[in-house]
């Protein structure tokens, strides 16, 4: 019979191989329910993960597009996974992004129409503050009241969204939009306007922002001391307090990393991609991201890869669409079996399999 | 022999079949929704109007679509995706496409948009949009007449100048056929989110309320009306399976023929870009089938109403109209003119709360 015993430590080979694999097995399923929906499975496919990337008309225009997506659920993660190497748990990367995006939108709309220099890096300074402040309120709850981080951060997702509605009904609404919800357009202000670094690719500042941070988190993690802080936390809070770690300001700490840089991606996309504040400016990159952390494994260049696939897989679920008349319910199911057989593979690594005979006596 | 004949044959057509279609390329024409089309609401509708586009044109027109597509940046994305891949003309139906439809317009002069409910244009995007506001004038008629407790529920779903129109509308005809009528406004601020319209509806009915009305897309509010035996009104869609005994009518947006025509203009290469606001009179606005259980008169009333908005004998803001505060807003017979109903953002009289903002 089969017998599973529990590994002392995870087992690094298949930790590293166990992404891989759920990517395969995510394919053979995600073929089968294409074929089941009477689509050609090998077509489906070939459309989701090959043509954003091979496909001589579409391609020039969709591999940017890939980094441009990819930015934002890059800088969450990297920002998430930190937290979650400490064992605190922030959920609600969602508001941070939005009241991220609300301050540095804020501000800079303060000052139109005033052209200067300055207004760039002071929106994109407020975008991260707006981050961190929002992220400081389940980090002080917790420290205070010992109120589960979780429970907080991921309740004031919902209300940050009904902020977000209330300013581009209000505060923010433009004024010359006749009527209508949403801001003004930062791609027209050119002050304000975070606009493509290379003609037609797309590519922001935010993008470039996104992979430098890849690197300094590899840099914190393995070379400086609060890398190693966060990993001590992460074993036991008590050991971290022998090592001179100050569990409060560990907890501080790790909330303002996720919550900063879902406020700087936050207003980097408003400034760019997305243009304007509006009742919908969020669409799910705060939550994708915690996917994004863990199909990553926490690790920043896993983070990189993790993102680029998920990334890829939005693209091309966009043209499996209106290309082979797939519904958007298949590519999202296709995103789900992804991270179910990641984290089901998981016991893999956990567990040793072996196969044992049946003793007697 | 005869079997290799008729190969050969069948070879031979095939390749004239080739050909022919070779000759005669068809034109690809793409939609954006920002729903599912299964929401049985607001894109459900657009997607009804492919549908009649490819029953229409057949091998001549070739119509694909993104559902669920975001407003902002990945509208901008699948807009030049679907015109990379070919489309010659491009539906985008919700506000939010506006800035991403002429962004990427400005970079596709040769490809067509369409654009539904925004306002600004160019020489390659057209805007669309229905005037809902003259169902709702029907509907909220039906409404005054049949409410018991005078009790009107009303779901809404944001503060916009198109959702304040028919809440005025609705409630100017309801008040002028039951003086004793009141609106109790519930704002969910969602387009759709069948929870939260069942939670907005389970509350007004508390309240005391045995009309309902939505301006949300989904169909749980009519489900909730079936289960607690009072009546409601299909909106966007005709709704009648959700609510079979519920629904007393409907505002069915018909956006089919407005789709056809406008894809017989790229076909003849007669497009232009326009500025259409239509009602009741050209079928864009479609007043569903009254239910057996409005009585003959009312139903009566309410064709009869439908009929004068449809020849233009009647505009559904006829003066004398007072603003909420009690300020005039139209004298008596005066008419509102389109720029104020556009951008309408305040209450008639007799409305009772606020806006929110």
């Amino acid at each position: 019979m089969l017998v599973f015993e529990r590994r002392r430590e995870p087992s690094k080979f298949w930790t590293a191989i166990t992404p891989v694999l759920a990517v395969l097995v995510t394919l053979i399923a995600g073929g089968i329910l294409f074929a089941i929906l009477g689509k050609n499975p090998v077509e489906a496919i070939k459309t989701i993960f090959w043509a954003p990337i091979f496909d001589p008309n579409l391609s020039a225009y969709a591999r940017p597009q890939i980094l441009v997506k990819a930015a934002p659920l890059v800088l969450i993660a990297i920002g998430l996974s930190i937290g979650f190497k400490a064992n605190i748990w922030n959920i609600g990367a969602e508001g941070q992004y939005i009241m991220g995006a609300i301050l540095g939108g804020g501000v800079a709309l303060a000052f139109y129409p005033l052209e200067a220099w300055w207004i760039f890096p002071l929106m994109i300074v407020s975008g991260i503050v707006g981050g961190i402040a929002w992220a400081m309120i389940p980090a002080l709850l917790k420290i205070k009241f010992k109120t589960n981080e979780i429970l907080v951060s991921l309740m004031l997702v919902y209300v940050s969204e009904h902020f977000l509605a209330s300013v581009s009904l209000g505060l923010l609404r433009n004024p010359d939009g006749v009527g209508f919800p949403g801001s003004r357009n930062l791609q027209h202000y050119v002050s304000a306007s975070n606009g493509e670094l290379f003609a037609g690719t797309g590519i922001h500042l935010g993008v470039i922002v996104a992979f430098v941070s890849i690197f300094a988190l590899y840099g914190l993690i393995r070379f400086h001391r609060l890398g190693f802080q966060v990993r001590v936390t992460g074993q036991s809070v008590r050991i971290s307090r022998f090592a001179g770690v100050n569990p409060n300001l560990m907890i501080i700490f790790c909330l303002a990393a996720g919550g900063g840089l879902a406020g700087l991606a936050g207003i980097f996309e408003l400034s760019g991609p997305a243009g304007l504040l509006s009742i919908d400016f969020n669409v799910g990159y705060g939550f994708t991201a915690i996917i994004v952390a863990f199909l990553g494994r926490l690790n920043p260049f896993g983070i990189a890869l993790a993102a680029l696939l998920m990334s890829l897989t939005y693209i091309g679920g966009d043209l499996a669409q209106f290309m082979l008349n797939l519904p958007a319910a298949a590519i999202q199911a296709l995103q789900g079996m992804l991270l179910f057989f990641l984290l089901s593979m998981d016991f893999l690594s956990q567990y040793r399999i072996s196969i044992k005979h049946w003793a007697r006596g | 022999m005869t079997r290799k004949i008729f190969k050969g044959f069948a070879i031979l057509t095939s390749l004239l079949f080739t050909f022919s279609l070779a000759q005669a390329e068809p034109k690809k024409v793409g939609f954006i929704y920002v729903g599912p089309v299964g929401d049985f609401g607001w894109s459900y509708e657009h997607d009804q109007g492919r549908l009649a586009v490819e029953e229409a044109f057949g091998d001549q027109v070739e119509t694909s679509y993104v559902e669920s597509v975001p407003e902002g940046a990945d509208a901008e994305r699948v807009l030049t995706q679907m015109a990379l891949a070919g489309n010659e003309l491009i539906f985008t139906t919700s506000f939010g496409y506006m800035d991403p439809t002429i962004n990427v317009a400005a970079k596709f002069p040769n490809v067509k948009f369409e654009h539904a409910t925004g306002y600004k244009r160019a020489d390659n995007v057209s805007t669309y949009s229905a005037r809902f506001y003259e169902g709702r004038a029907v509907i909220g008629h039906i409404a005054g007449k049949m409410t018991k407790t005078n009790q009107i529920g009303y779901i809404a779903s944001f503060p916009i100048p198109e959702v304040i129109r028919g809440i005025n509308s609705a409630y100017l005809h309801a008040k002028k056929a039951n003086p004793d009528v009141e609106f109790k406004i519930v704002w969910v601020f969602t387009w759709f989110d069948p929870a939260k319209e069942a939670d907005a509806a389970q509350t007004l009915i508390e309240q005391g309320v045995d009309v309902i009305m939505q301006h949300t897309d989904s169909t749980a509010p009519m489900t909730i009306a079936e289960e607690k035996g009072i009546f409601a009104f299909g909106q966007a869609s005709d709704m009648m399976e959700f609510g079979p005994t519920a629904r007393l009518s409907s505002i069915i947006d018909n956006w089919a023929p407005y789709y056809v025509a406008r894809a017989q203009a790229l076909l003849d290469g007669t497009w232009e870009s326009v500025d259409v606001w239509d009602g009741i009179s050209t079928g864009m606005v479609e007043i569903g089938e009254f239910s057996d259980r409005i009585p003959e008169d009312v139903r009566a009333e309410a064709q009869a109403m439908a009929d004068s908005i449809s020849d233009g004998s009647y505009h559904p803001f006829t003066g004398p109209i007072n603003r909420q505060d009690g300020s005039a807003w139209l004298g008596d017979g005066e008419v509102a003119d389109d720029g104020t109903l556009l951008g309408m953002n305040f209450y008639i009289e007799g409305l009772s709360g606020s806006i929110p903002n």
